[in-house]
């Protein structure tokens, strides 16, 4: 068992908007890819709708027993650029890690020495999928999805449609592959072997 | 079939596949997801029960003591002061010998108000005449309620079933649903030797005199100090059945789950780390680390609390150059509780006093209140013990910031 195999993600969104959804559906893309080890572990204070929140998604070829908060993480998902103002998403993103925004911006705005940055207009292009307007969660997806190869797009729209059975699955599916197609990276695919840690 | 849920869906899963007939419950945080997914199984037919919503903890294990009387499979889940609420109703059901189910999701104890995990209030509970099991991940939250009925029904006295709130109760990881047919072959249907009948009126749990005297059908009957003993050897036999409840599992399911205690690497251990609950795996990541710097560091996560399985857990740890206890919870002016029974038990070991070679024992209190527990800090504290450092006022702090 190594502490390093563990590719640690963390999320930030804000309270109602699906953070927790959507780590859990790529908890689920990522064990059904051949990762045994995968564990959800939501943050939770004494947020309401809205407010910042946090959870973590550690993925790993084998059993996780460390269910503590990252601290350090190789990815960090932001599904609203506007925390970037309120919250401090880069606390502990280790060299070489990446950073995953909802953002109209390109990745240069976001650029940092050592850090990947992959950026999507998610609340554009759920729109155009035919998701209400500030749904994120499932586009978002598509750009982590993009920007490593963690897990393949059949997969992700399998569980995506099973997850939002009865809840718009085909407009879900499509932000998320619509996004995938409209994400922009930084650099390359980002690779766990680049991380240094 | 494995899933990925959160601990709590483990825990009603594993209600529903051990069919209970009667849930009474109140919500309260941790635990609110699991009542919640219960009343969703009932209301959508997928679930044959009774569910009874209640304006109080203490009204939801009444409703759980009154439908047992009848024979019924009765479930109730709590945390922190809602099991507190419970308190009196707790001591009831166990003197009643009702074979009740309860889960609680740990969560610390108000004042002040916390949501987050330690284990203080199951802890504090030690003494109700409940059997306590804890478990340390999702696949034993759901295998141990589905054994926790068989344990309460071999032995007629209630179980608790209790787990990390939020760190299990909300963490999403995968698990095995046992599967249904194996499940009604490992708990047969719940057959009571005696249930209260409309057609034959009873009083039961009337109050009892200081000595035994005859019962209304001219029957010599216990008196009140033997009906506590009788608790108690209860509880001491449930030591067996505990086990044996494991291996039937173990051979039904063809898994290799232990009943007493998870030992990892203990074999060539000097020095083994102990703890209840997740904290019992976390310290696996620990014990690989130190075992990398040349520590000989072992870990055994309790399972179960009380009855005490003594015997067992000072065989494992009367050899060792030192044990390090590590607890959720205080005994506020002593120690923790986990400490003070490791130290008594390997005390009356030998019977005639301590055994040969009594190790050291060290306490550490940690996480209360939903404390952040580092690995780097577990490795900080018992790094030091392990190579030599001794203190005699315990316990130690971990992550105190005072």
């Amino acid at each position: 068992m190594q502490e390093q195999d563990i590719i640690e993600i963390r999320w930030h969104g804000r309270g109602g908007q699906g953070a927790i959804t959507a780590a859990k559906i790529v908890a689920r893309a990522a064990f059904e890819s051949g990762y045994p080890g995968v564990v959800m572990i939501p943050t939770f204070g004494t947020e309401r709708r809205g407010a910042p929140v946090i959870t973590s998604l550690k993925i790993a070829r084998h059993k996780i027993y460390d269910l503590s908060v990252i601290e350090e993480p190789d990815i960090v998902v932001v599904l609203d650029h506007l925390l970037l103002g309120e919250v401090d998403v880069g606390a502990g993103l280790r060299d070489g890690g990446l950073l995953v925004i909802n953002t109209p911006f390109m990745p240069e705005a976001y650029t940092r020495d050592g850090i990947h940055v992959a950026t999507a207009d998610v609340n554009s292009i759920a729109s155009q999928a035919g998701l209400p307007y500030g749904v994120v969660n499932t586009g978002i997806i598509g750009a982590l999805a993009r920007a490593t190869a963690i897990f393949d797009t059949d997969m992700l729209s399998r569980v995506i449609r099973e997850e939002f059975e009865g809840r718009r699955p085909h407009e879900n599916v499509k932000a998320a592959l619509l996004t995938f197609d409209n994400t922009r990276l930084g650099g390359g695919v980002w690779d766990p072997g680049n991380v240094d840690r | 079939m494995s899933i990925i849920e959160s601990g709590n869906v483990a825990a009603a899963l594993g209600v529903k596949l051990c069919r209970a007939n009667v849930i009474a419950a109140y919500p309260i945080t941790p635990q609110t997801p699991l009542t919640e997914k219960l009343s969703e199984l009932v209301e959508s037919g997928e679930m044959n029960a009774e569910y009874i919503p209640v304006e109080s903890e203490h009204s939801a294990l009444g409703v759980c003591i009154a439908a047992s009387s009848t024979g019924a499979r009765a479930f109730t889940a709590t945390s922190a002061n809602g099991l507190l609420y419970m308190h009196e109703q707790l001591h009831w059901a166990a003197g009643a010998r009702l074979p009740i189910v309860m889960c609680v999701a740990n969560r610390g104890v108000g004042a002040p108000w916390t949501v987050w995990n330690d284990q203080q209030d199951s802890l504090s509970q030690r003494d109700t005449g409940w059997i306590q099991l804890y478990a340390a991940d999702h696949q034993e939250i759901i295998n141990t309620v589905i054994k926790a009925y068989y344990v309460a029904e071999q032995t007629s006295i209630p179980v608790m079933v209790c787990y990390d709130g939020y760190i299990l109760s909300h963490t999403h990881m995968p698990f095995e649903v046992p599967d249904q047919e194996k499940v009604d072959a490992f708990l047969p249907p719940f057959r009571p030797n005696y249930a209260l009948d409309p057609s034959m009126p009873a009083n039961l749990n009337t109050v009892t005199l200081p000595e035994p005297r005859n019962n209304i059908r001219g029957e010599l009957a216990h008196g009140y100090m033997e009906l506590r003993y009788l608790l108690h050897e209860g509880m001491i036999r449930a030591i067996e059945v505990v086990g044996e409840a494991e291996q039937r599992f173990n051979e039904i399911f063809s898994v290799s789950g232990t009943a007493y205690m998870d030992m990892y690497k203990c074999d060539d251990a000097t020095y083994i780390a102990v703890a209840m609950g997740s904290l019992s795996l976390h310290l696996r990541v620990v014990a690989d680390i130190l075992r990398d710097e040349g520590i000989k560091l072992g870990i055994i996560g309790i399972k179960l609390y009380r009855p005490f399985p003594c015997g067992i857990v000072a065989d494992a740890l009367k050899d060792r150059d030192g044990i390090i206890v590590m607890e959720k919870a205080i005994s506020y002016g002593y120690v923790g509780p986990l400490y003070s029974d490791i130290c008594s038990c390997l005390y009356t070991q030998g019977l005639d006093g301590p055994s040969p070679g009594f190790p050291y024992v060290h306490n550490y209190i940690l996480g209360l209140g939903g404390r952040t527990i580092r690995t780097i800090d577990l490795m900080d504290a018992i790094r030091p013990i392990c190579t030599g450092k001794r203190i005699k006022d315990q316990p130690g702090w971990i992550g105190l910031k005072i």
